[in-house]
């Protein structure tokens, strides 16, 4: 009794969140399951059950097939590249340099761009027109003697989705960046120091004291970056438009709901996405919780 | 939606390492590719502000990369006259439902971390997965919602959703954050017998500042570069945020190129200014948590 | 101290913030609240697509007749922008499925609004036709298009083509192309022509334009009665005629368009013709507006007939491609006798001669003024009236907004692997899906 009067107060203040989430989060996403089990195939909801009709639908639509192709392209780009600029930038920037707030703040800021905005000029810089109707990157490209960099971007043929990633790379090399320089400072100087003392050349330092360090950052850094991947929207829609060339799961569920009606189908999509990012999340979250416990 | 600003900062309190000083080979080199990336990174920024100053018959292929001519303001008049009743649609919308969102997130990562009830870690793992969880899969029921309980349309409902879909990321900076707090000082509090709402006001909001920055400049990007909510929410174009009025000026018509682009710096205008004003706050909160991995 | 200082002033802040997101929203509503409290006031509310151009500035005209002799009733402009409506269409299913729906609305006469009939948020509006007498002056053929199970929906405003094309004369001369061509080999002919001569031949821009072609294409192959019967329960998309259609759709673009279609918007592709760039382009006749209609209005003010030509797409001479912009009355409009005096001005001889000079259309009714129009305007109208009528697959006539989506995809598809014979499949199989 004595221990609920202490703990009582606590949980009466964050049911409201609990109730609220319960409700928006599980409670909506139930919802949408039931949506994409039934029959609702224009512009009136419809609870007539149709079982997995819109998810069978999906698996003989090659549109579909299109937009797993292009996600994984995208997700595979958008990672690695972030990751590998993050992490150089973390590295140049590790050991303390003239004007780190200056270069931190320029890296920093895309994030605080939308991507309806940058989109748009990305959409100029990666502009494929050829011959004297060439600019953007293609126009420097040429001016510098590179022709061979001029290409299609996004409207490329099979590749077309990794130049779809650079914005976002653009967009968040410098968050990544943060999470790596915080993991570089974070490895006790003694470790590096004991390792120096060892005879260790400062390569052999990193490569066995420091690297070790960063896994856990690496795995963070993985998570944010993937989840974002998997459901990106309004970056593809703000330099592609709704066209199959450039279409990712999260524009076709739009067009499902908006030009073809079949709200069943869009949901189908929808719950797709959630399976894709949990199976992403939950051993995330396991296994965060767990070595939280054990700490 | 999957506005930039989605990924999660992990926050605690630990002050900013010093970076430390050290014989480098080449530094030479390095600033060179410090300096390099710069430019990369600033280049769209450079082609956003040239473009927006010029003439619209500056605006073709040929005088892509160039300076402006003849410097103009036309286009950024003609950007203010078609996206400023968005932007006050924006400030409404984001003004609220920011300053919910962190004042319920300091309560809730309080609670969970600090006047814990039994079951509290799995409330925060429950709450957790609704950080990842893409916002399409509930956007479908939720316009539903809204229509069957009457709920008042336009930005109250966004300002609504906003606040509940908060929920994850706010507990989870103040967790992390008041998580760092020393237990004694709750001790201390303990011996006054002092009540949960007594500890938070007199010994815990005092030092929360920090954790309040972060929560704020974080709710106050993502909400403001919002995509998704608002073009499946807000119905009313006269209720349309930004973003939405952006892509609605600059996804069909023939934009000339120089107001597509003052249209995009004016609309990042308000996130810009909060970074640069901001940044350091931000960027100390982002490291320092980033150190318990 | 300072941290005793930070301490207070966290706590204040706190308290502000709090202060403020509880009494600011209770203002905010009592200030929204306000001006729907006035009874005497009613807006008319009234939902387009016409943002930009000769559409925007005809908009505009209506709406300073309608005020002025409405002045208790003011028009509440509420345009989404949009390529074909794209944007516009889903604003609008958004706002019909939350049940708040406009006074009226814009929709594609045909097809396109039977998923607004049978959702059963729409009026049947026969009596507006009899009371202002309507009926009698639209043409049958459009008229019975244009039913649904015996009653009428929407009134008309205009009558576009879709089956022009355009070109230019400099570069069709410099080419040594030395007539329009009429015929498909003609055509053929001519882009190779145009190909020797180092411009793009054949203008392109993003997906719904090449739709847009591909239908033009489709109607030049089949003639009509083909085109009418493959909209139909037992159309045969499997036919000949239909593979031949999809190869020339290959061919012109594997061998005649320009490679970054997909990044230009309509007008972009149709400056590439104004530009010189280009020799011909496949679109409707808003590209006339966007052609002749004033640079400050964002379009280039070239002369037609001089810088540049139009003609009725190779193969297609004597069918007139249609669509049509029209109004409705949603279910539950929410000033329902506004919106049918709106029905009833739109379909009136001023409201229409009024709006189409400017936004570059004919008018739906018969009884237009010529001398209204200019150039290509008054061709259209005579061909109007002889040739025979087609509906526009892409602007929403023939099939609506399901069939559509699945025909989008099956081009998408198509335009990156130039895979025939799947192509058609496709099409074979939308069409057993949706035809009705």
């Amino acid at each position: 009794m004595k221990r609920i009067r202490r703990w009582g107060p606590g949980l009466l203040l964050v049911s409201p969140s609990i109730v609220l989430i319960a409700v928006f989060v599980y409670g909506l996403i139930g919802w949408n399951i039931k949506v994409s089990l039934s029959n609702w195939r224009q512009a009136q909801p419809s609870s007539g059950y149709a079982g997995l009709r819109a998810y069978r639908d999906l698996f003989h639509d090659p549109a579909w097939t299109l937009d797993l192709r292009h996600i994984l392209i995208f997700t595979v780009v958008f990672i690695v590249g972030t990751l590998f600029v993050g992490w150089s930038l973390a590295f140049l920037l590790d050991k303390g340099v003239k004007g780190e707030g200056f270069f931190r703040a320029v890296y920093l800021f895309p994030m605080a761009v939308s991507f309806i905005a940058s989109g748009i000029v990305w959409r100029w810089l990666m502009n494929p027109a050829p011959g004297d109707r060439e600019t953007g990157l293609n126009a420097v490209f040429d001016h510098a003697g590179l022709h061979f960099l001029a290409n299609q971007w996004y409207l490329g043929q099979n590749w077309g989705m990794a130049a779809m990633a650079m914005p976002a790379i653009w967009a968040l090399s410098g968050y990544i960046m943060a999470l790596f320089l915080a993991g570089f400072r974070g490895v006790p100087e003694e470790l590096r120091e004991a390792a120096r003392m060892d005879g260790a050349s400062e390569y052999r330092v990193y490569r066995h004291v420091v690297f070790p360090h960063l896994r856990p950052v690496t795995l963070s850094a993985l998570i944010i970056l993937g989840h974002i991947s998997i459901k990106v929207f309004d970056l593809i829609v703000a330099v592609g438009g709704k066209q199959l060339i450039t279409q990712v799961p999260a524009v076709y569920m739009w067009i499902q709901i908006y030009d073809a009606q079949d709200y069943a189908k869009g949901a189908a999509i929808a719950t797709l996405l959630l399976i894709g990012i949990s199976v992403l999340i939950i051993p995330y979250l396991v296994f965060t919780v767990r070595s939280e416990r054990n700490a | 939606m999957t506005s930039v600003s989605q990924a999660p900062p992990i926050v605690a309190s630990a002050p900013l390492p010093k970076p430390r000083r050290r014989r480098v080979p080449s530094v030479g080199m390095k600033y060179v590719l410090l300096l390099i990336f710069a430019v990369i990174i600033l280049t769209p920024v450079y082609v956003l502000l040239v473009t927006s100053f010029k003439g619209v018959v500056e605006t073709d292929a040929a005088h892509a990369w160039s300076l402006p001519h003849l410097w103009s303001v036309d286009a950024w008049r003609q950007a203010w006259t078609q996206l400023s009743p968005n932007m006050k649609n924006s400030f409404e919308l984001v003004i609220p439902a920011t300053l919910l969102s962190t004042i319920l997130g300091s309560l809730n990562g309080f609670v969970l971390s600090k006047w814990r009830f039994p079951g509290a870690d799995l409330v925060f793992t429950f709450f957790l997965f609704g950080m990842f969880i893409p916002y399409q899969a509930v956007m479908i029921p939720l316009t539903q919602l809204f229509t069957r309980i009457h709920f008042p349309s336009g930005i109250p409902s966004l300002i609504f959703a906003h606040v509940i879909y908060g929920i994850p990321i706010t507990a989870l900076i103040f967790r992390n954050y008041y998580a760092t707090i020393p237990d004694e000082l709750m001790e201390a509090a303990r011996m006054d017998r002092a009540g949960m709402f007594r500890t938070f006001w007199s010994v815990v909001l005092p030092i929360s500042m920090p954790a309040f920055v972060v929560a704020l400049i974080w709710q106050f990007t993502s909400i403001w570069n919002d995509f998704l909510f608002a073009v499946f929410i807000i119905t009313d174009p006269s209720q349309w945020p930004v973003t939405v009025a952006l892509n609605n000026t600059t996804g069909s018509l023939v934009t000339p190129y120089n107001l597509q682009m003052s249209a995009a710096l004016l609309a990042s205008a308000p996130t810009l200014v909060v970074y640069i004003l901001l940044g350091r706050y931000f960027m100390r909160g982002l490291m320092a948590g980033a150190l318990k991995g | 101290m300072s941290k005793v200082l930070l301490g207070s002033r966290t706590r204040l802040a706190f308290v502000a913030a709090l202060a403020l997101v509880l009494v600011v929203p209770a203002a905010a509503s009592a200030r929204t609240k306000a001006p729907a409290g006035s009874a005497a006031s009613c807006e008319l509310s009234v939902f387009s697509w016409w943002t930009g151009g000769g559409e925007a500035a005809g908009l505009t005209k209506l709406i300073g007749i309608w005020n002025k002799s409405n002045p208790t009733c003011q028009f509440k402009n509420e345009t989404v922008a949009g390529g074909a409506g794209s944007n516009a269409k889903a604003v609008l299913a958004q706002r019909l499925s939350a049940n708040k729906p406009p006074d009226s609305f814009q929709g594609h006469a045909g097809k396109e609004l039977q998923d607004y009939i049978k959702a059963g948020q729409v009026e049947p509006i026969d009596f507006i036709y009899k009371q202002y007498g309507l009926s009698k002056i639209m043409p049958k053929q459009l008229i019975s298009q244009i039913t649904y199970k015996g009653h009428l929906y929407s009134v008309p405003v205009n009558i576009h083509r879709a089956n022009v094309l355009w070109f230019n004369p400099a570069v069709l001369k410099k080419a040594g192309i030395t007539s329009v061509p009429t015929t498909w080999a003609q055509f053929i002919a001519a882009l190779d022509k145009a190909k020797a001569a180092g411009v793009i031949p054949l203008a392109l821009g993003e997906q719904w334009t090449q739709k847009h072609l591909f239908e033009t294409v489709l109607i030049s192959t089949l003639g009509q009665s083909g085109w009418d019967k493959l909209w139909t329960k037992g159309g045969n998309w499997n036919s000949a005629g239909v593979k031949t259609a999809v190869d020339r759709f290959n061919t012109l673009l594997t061998k005649y368009t320009n490679s970054d279609a997909g990044s230009l918007t309509w007008q972009d592709a149709g400056k590439l013709v104004a530009d010189g760039k280009a020799a011909f382009n496949v679109m409707g006749d808003w590209q006339d507006g966007y052609f002749s209609g004033t640079t400050a209005g964002g379009n280039l003010a070239l002369k037609p007939g001089k810088d540049y030509g139009w003609a009725a797409v190779p193969g297609s001479v004597g069918v007139y491609d249609w669509l049509s912009d029209s109004f409705t009355l949603p279910k539950g409009a929410p000033h329902r006798a506004a919106a049918i005096k709106w029905l009833g001005f739109l379909g009136s001889e001023k409201a229409q001669d009024t709006f189409n000079p400017v936004k570059g259309s004919i008018p739906a009714r018969q009884d237009a003024k010529t001398s209204l129009y200019g150039p290509y305007l008054k061709w259209a109208l005579t061909q109007w009236k002889t040739d025979k009528l087609a509906g526009s697959l892409t602007h929403g006539v023939v099939a609506n907004n399901a069939w559509n989506a699945s025909i989008d995809t099956a081009l998408g598809l198509f335009i990156q692997n130039h895979d025939a014979a799947a192509f058609q499949k496709a099409l074979v199989a939308a069409h057993g899906k949706n035809a009705s």
